[in-house]
């Protein structure tokens, strides 16, 4: 009973609560990053490291810590992750932290990375946090990489920077989703998808 | 660049919003009214610039001087959340009209990516101080001209006869990448690039 309610976590972050999808929370990356199926996938796992490590440090001092001051140690907590994967990312991947930009440091105001530690980590254990932490970061890496994917296929007919053989798509790729209007035009499709296959319970 | 460049590069041709993808979360949520529209962007325009000045001078005069570097992230994002509970702390005893029409939208603007992005850019770009204030006023002005201009569209759009799959949220995103479409227009005006 309980391992099934644990895996339910999992599912939750994926399908049913997905963070971007289902909330509709933490846009802004989504859309910024997802130019191709590579920087898409970098993102994911760099915001999954600050979702993951944050739910996991303010379950472990959620006793210690007053409700009244809870929000500035939220942000101290994640602003730590936030400066390691900043610093990370520059010396061991320049390249993508040269695409990412600004949008790394903005991990830390990505609503679902405070959301988490405040609706979850907070008032569960360590290993329910560390498995919700991970279901959200799955769901959102999983729709940030699909859009990358869908945007860099459509644009240069590539696949992670791969030739695929469409010489139409490569010699003249739809370059506006590349675009900014491209970008929002992709994520308002994939919405009417969900909402039409998938019914929220 | 000149200020005037700045200043236009950063309302039209760069708009925060529909060009670099930054606050979304607010332009989403709270365009569905025009009034409540008018109050974020107020907001948005004075915790901005405020923001940016005194995120700039700290970073100046002394995260770079002590070689902090690394505590920028932590350092700006914690000015500006208590930056934010002053003001509405000041406005709520000085400015009671002011209060009102922008209270409420304050406590939401610390996790409005907009204002922490403006800050980050400013350094990035290695801008003196003048012109970090005329991009920051640019910036959110042109956040509040963009989330004004929005706010019509939905009110009309609650009238209109939409597929289920598409209301609410999706049909938003439909009509944000047509007027994006349209800001892509701007690109090259006095020849700023994108």
């Amino acid at each position: 009973m309980k391992k099934l309610s644990r895996l339910s976590y999992l599912w939750n972050g994926i399908i049913l609560e997905n963070p971007i999808l289902i909330l509709m929370i933490g846009l802004c990356p989504t859309l910024a990053t997802s130019l191709s199926a590579r920087d898409g996938l970098g993102m994911g796992i760099a915001a999954s490291f600050v979702i993951i490590g944050s739910n996991i440090i303010v379950s472990l001092v959620r006793r210690v810590v007053p409700e009244n001051v809870r929000i500035p140690v939220f942000i101290i907590i994640i602003s730590t992750f936030v400066t390691i994967v900043d610093y990370t990312l520059q010396a061991y991947f320049p390249e993508l932290y040269r695409v990412l930009g600004v949008f790394v440091p903005l991990i830390v105001v990505n609503c679902i990375v405070l959301g988490r530690a405040e609706a979850f980590a907070y008032r569960h254990g360590v290993i329910d946090s560390f498995l919700d932490g991970l279901g959200k970061s799955l769901g959102f890496t999983l729709v940030i990489f699909l859009m990358g994917l869908i945007r860099e296929f459509l644009a240069q007919g590539t696949f992670f920077g791969k030739s695929l053989g469409l010489s139409f798509l490569e010699k003249q790729g739809i370059l506006f989703m590349l675009f900014p209007p491209g970008g929002f035009l992709l994520i308002g499709l994939l919405k009417a998808l969900v909402n039409k296959y998938i019914k929220r319970e | 660049m000149s200020p005037l460049k700045i200043f236009l590069a950063s309302f039209l041709v760069n708009n925060i919003v529909l060009m670099r993808y930054i606050g979304l979360c607010p332009f989403f949520g709270v365009s569905t009214r025009f009034s409540t529209s008018f109050g974020m962007g107020m907001a948005v325009i004075f915790v901005m610039t405020l923001a940016t000045l005194v995120t700039y001078l700290l970073y100046h005069l002394f995260l770079l001087p002590l070689n902090l570097l690394f505590l920028r992230t932590a350092v700006f994002i914690l000015v500006i959340a208590s930056l934010v509970q002053l003001i509405e702390m000041f406005m709520k005893k000085s400015f009671r009209a002011l209060y009102s029409a922008m209270g409420i939208y304050l406590p939401l603007i610390t996790t409005n990516c907009a204002i922490l992005a403006c800050t980050f850019l400013v350094i990035d770009y290695k801008y003196s101080l003048l012109n970090a204030l005329i991009f920051a006023l640019g910036t959110s002005l042109g956040f509040t001209f963009v989330i004004l201009l929005f706010s019509a569209i939905r009110e009309r759009l609650e009238y209109a006869e939409i597929s289920p799959a598409f209301k609410g949220y999706t049909i938003a995103f439909i009509s944000a990448a047509l007027v994006s479409l349209g800001f892509l227009g701007f690109a090259g005006l006095f020849g700023i690039s994108l």
